[in-house]
């Protein structure tokens, strides 16, 4: 495998990880709030959708990425309901997010596009296009030398080629996300908010009897777990994709789970966890390139099912133990 | 004095949970710089009353007035503004969190954490200093002991510049020499000002430090009378509404032969750590052998092995017959079979099932008895429901209704149907843990009295409680566990609570005599 083609394959594993990434971030929020999210698939989902089809019809990805996330606060208000206010049990709201989001989606794309549960596809301002970082090797290059990228690049030196390929040409929500990353950190680890938010998710009583609101901060760790699954549903069908078709989160929330597991709700660990499975998600779109490494041919298929196959290993409890945020998962009940 | 302002006055508090009237009419005036005792049995409404002035319950009428103001206290904020600081029974903080930034919890300065917890450090230190309470704010709150993480509850009140601190049980969690630590903060306190309300059923506690004691009994407030001028017995007349013999009446016993020996008995936890290390002691028939020590000390394990709950390595006759430790015999079933009957120390955990009726409760260990079968495949419910009614009268649980959940009795009635199950299986050896714990006097005396005509009527008791007083009383000798080990045995007319003090701390012989 030469450098180019491990270049590019970083890149894709950076495409991919990153609606994992934003989903598990969401997930750390709300869970180290005390709040088990399993809805995130169905978060993404919803916000996928509804990005989709408000940036078709608006022709703006902004306001788009705008609606998705909004639908994604109304499920995670939802869940918040039922699991803070209600005090409900917490996986079954996530279930039913999850079937209300798959059902949903596709039932209103059908009443309004009529086009088989998807949305049409997106074009120019309806999608978030690639941005490019100074100096990098982009179209304008190509369009001004007559030659297609791809070539240009090719002939590029290894320090531009890294950085046409690898760190310059994502989104912007590419950037976003990996922010997020020591943003969530210092936010957790530096800040009141913080120290209250891991509070309330290991001894929600601490924090009642300090004076503090139990419902309002954990309805605060669920609105931002709102807010990052929306992006990462956006994502998806504005900037990974060009549209919406059905069930295209394809247990993406559940690998970010599975991620957050095994990153034991740690931001940094976080993005190492969601890396490791964008390069597994990578891969399995080059196959030449895995067999030019194991020198066996490997069914596609095998390949496909590397990630999920990683995320039952982790569930298994396969990487050492993991503590989970000790109040999470039980609703708070006022006693003495 | 009378001209002050009491620091904390109420006036006709009452407060109903559903029909339960936990509080009737209650007032009380709590002078500042004083320490105010608050005695009751379990249920008497006294923790409701201090949940109502820090504000997790509204009261349904009555004022509070704090330091001659009136005060509304609707939530444990306002209670904080107001100068009360509360110390639960159960601890408040978070495990994985440092002692600093529990602490800071709730009182941080500004949105970042940095400036708040280099200011709470060194506030801590400074509390921590005038008041000997010896905390490391870089300690995690799992890795501390019980002592440091009651202390670091009381550092989060004196953090928030509280005037009135309240102290709900204090000393149920700690060894004698906690305690003691602890009621030496409280003094040091008191001198400072500061005004303490220390919640307890422990009638020592109550004439070891406070000024003033005020008595509850069903909601109502039966009495405030200055220590000085009060007695236990009266106390705990006060407490209970009739007299109570506060020492267990009992003869000399007259031990036979021996029921139960154990010999190098060691147990290996789960994680590989030895709980118990070559163990050798007897009981014999007709006598009570109290083991003492600070939880945690290998007695669990002991309670467990010789129950047949856990597994161990020794040897154990019952009546100069060896028991079955690890093989496929070694279980509660062969135990009982064999006439080993166990209260067991946790008795929410394991000796009872809170969900399940009373009578199905006492039934626990006679599914196989002859007199329950109605036939080949069908049990005879009837019978086993009036057999608990018979029970349940004979042992004095109330409400005498077999049909009630078991999670609906209070903990001294808990207890008694779980010792009415075990005693009535007439056993030659029995196994007890903490008897008492969590059981209100009226129903400790009981308890007590049941295990006295156990041993008189010539059976085996192993006793074991972290109740120094319990064991003192009760036991016709007492052996010390310490770190697994047994660090010696006391007559306990010839020995005092320090000597067993000393070895519960796992000193030994050779250097109390030094």
């Amino acid at each position: 495998m030469d450098f180019l083609t491990l270049i590019q394959v970083l890149d894709s594993s950076v495409r991919l990880a990153t609606p994992l990434l934003l989903a598990c971030l969401a997930g750390l929020f709300s869970e180290r709030a005390g709040i088990f999210d399993i809805g995130l698939e169905g978060k993404m989902l919803a916000a996928a959708f509804f990005s989709a089809a408000i940036a078709y019809m608006t022709g703006s990805v902004w306001v788009g990425l705008l609606a998705g996330i909004g639908s994604s606060i109304v499920l995670s208000l939802l869940h918040g309901a039922a699991s803070i206010t209600f005090r409900g049990n917490q996986l079954i709201s996530g279930v039913a997010i999850n079937f209300l989001a798959a059902g949903l989606t596709v039932l209103i794309a059908q009443s309004w596009f009529n086009q088989g549960g998807r949305t049409p596809s997106l074009m120019g301002g309806g999608r978030f296009e690639g941005i490019e970082l100074p100096f990098a090797l982009g179209p304008k290059d190509a369009e001004a030398t007559g030659r297609s990228l791809s070539e240009l690049i090719a002939e590029a030196g290894p320090i531009s080629q890294l950085y046409s390929e690898l760190i310059s040409g994502h989104s912007i929500l590419v950037y976003i996300a990996l922010l997020c990353v020591p943003a969530t950190w210092y936010i957790l680890f530096r800040t009141r908010f913080g120290l209250r938010l891991r509070a309330v998710g290991e001894n929600p009583a601490a924090v009642d009897t300090a004076g503090i609101s139990v419902i309002g901060l954990r309805y605060a760790a669920v609105m931002i777990c709102g807010v990052l699954c929306g992006i990462a549903g956006a994502y998806l069908s504005t900037a990974l994709q060009a549209g919406f078709v059905k069930d295209m989160a394809a247990g993406r929330g559940f690998i970010a789970l599975a991620a957050l597991i095994f990153a034991k709700w740690r931001p940094w660990h976080a993005l190492y966890a969601c890396l490791l499975f964008g390069l597994l998600q990578a891969l399995a779109l080059r196959s030449d390139v895995v067999e030019g490494l194991v020198r066996v041919e490997v069914p596609v298929q095998v390949l496909d099912s590397l990630p999920y196959v990683l995320t039952v290993v982790i569930l298994a409890g396969f990487v050492g133990k993991a503590i989970p945020p000790r109040a999470g998962g039980e609703p708070y009940v006022k006693e003495r | 004095m009378t001209d002050q302002a009491p620091a904390i006055e109420l006036k006709g508090i009452s407060k109903a949970f559903g029909p339960v009237q936990a509080n009737k009419d209650i007032s009380i005036r709590v002078m500042p710089g004083t320490i105010h005792g608050i005695i009751g049995e379990n249920g008497a409404g006294k923790s409701t009353l201090m949940s109502i002035l820090y504000g997790f319950y509204k009261a349904d009428k009555g004022e509070i007035f704090i330091q001659g103001n009136k005060t509304e206290i609707p939530d444990s904020q306002a209670a904080i503004r107001a100068g009360i600081g509360m110390v639960f029974q159960h601890f408040k903080l978070v495990e994985n969190f440092s002692v600093l930034e529990n602490v800071v919890l709730g009182a941080e300065d500004g949105a970042l954490l940095k400036p708040s917890l280099a200011k709470a450090r060194f506030e801590l230190m400074r509390l921590s200093e005038e008041y000997e309470l010896n905390v490391d704010p870089d300690a995690l709150i799992e890795e501390i002991g019980v002592g440091m993480q009651q202390r670091v509850e009381i550092l989060k009140s004196l953090y928030r510049k509280a005037d009135i601190l309240i102290l709900d049980e204090p000393t149920g969690v700690l060894t004698p020499s906690e305690a003691d630590h602890l009621f030496r903060i409280l003094r040091g306190l008191k001198e400072e000002g500061k005004t303490i309300i220390l919640i307890t059923h422990k009638l020592r506690e109550i004439m070891d430090v406070t000024d003033t004691v005020s008595v509850m009994r069903r909601g109502e407030m039966t009495a405030t009378v200055k220590t000085a001028e009060t007695s236990p017995p009266q106390l705990a007349e006060l407490m209970v509404g009739r007299k109570v013999l506060l020492s267990v009446d009992k003869q000399p016993a007259s031990p036979g032969e021996t029921v139960l020996e154990v010999k190098n008995l060691s147990v290996t936890d789960e994680d590989g750590v030895q709980r118990l290390k070559n163990v050798s002691f007897t009981v014999r028939a007709g006598e009570i052998l109290g083991i003492a020590g600070v939880a945690g000390n290998g007695q669990s394990e002991l309670l467990e092995v010789l129950g047949g709950i856990a597994k161990g390595t020794g040897e154990i006759n019952l009546n100069g017959d060896a028991i079955d430790l690890t093989g496929k015999h070694s279980d509660g079933q062969t135990r009982r079979a064999r006439g080993i009957a166990h209260v067991p120390e946790d008795r929410q955990r394991l000796g009872l099932i809170m969900d399940f009726m009373a009578w199905e409760n006492t039934g626990f260990g006679y599914h196989n008895d002859e007199r329950y079968q109605k036939n080949s495949l069908l049990m005879d419910n009837n019978a086993l429901r009036a057999d608990t009614a018979e029970k349940m009268e004979r042992y004095d649980v109330r409400p005498p209704n077999p049909k009630l959940m078991a999670k609906s009795f209070s903990g001294g009635n808990q207890q008694k149907i779980v010792v009415a199950r075990e005693i009535d299986r007439n056993p030659d050896l029995l196994l007890v843990g903490q008897p008492t714990r969590g059981v209100d006097i009226g129903a400790i005396e009981f308890i007590h009295k049941q295990l006295i005509a156990l041993r008189d009527a010539g059976k085996a008791v192993l006793l074991v409680s972290v109740e120094l007083d319990e064991i003192m009383s009760l036991s016709d000798r007492i052996a010390v566990m310490f770190d697994g080990q047994i660090m010696g045995e006391r007559d306990p007319g010839e020995t005092n609570e320090t000597e067993l003090g000393l070895l519960m701390a796992g000193v030994t012989d050779t250097e109390t005599a030094a």
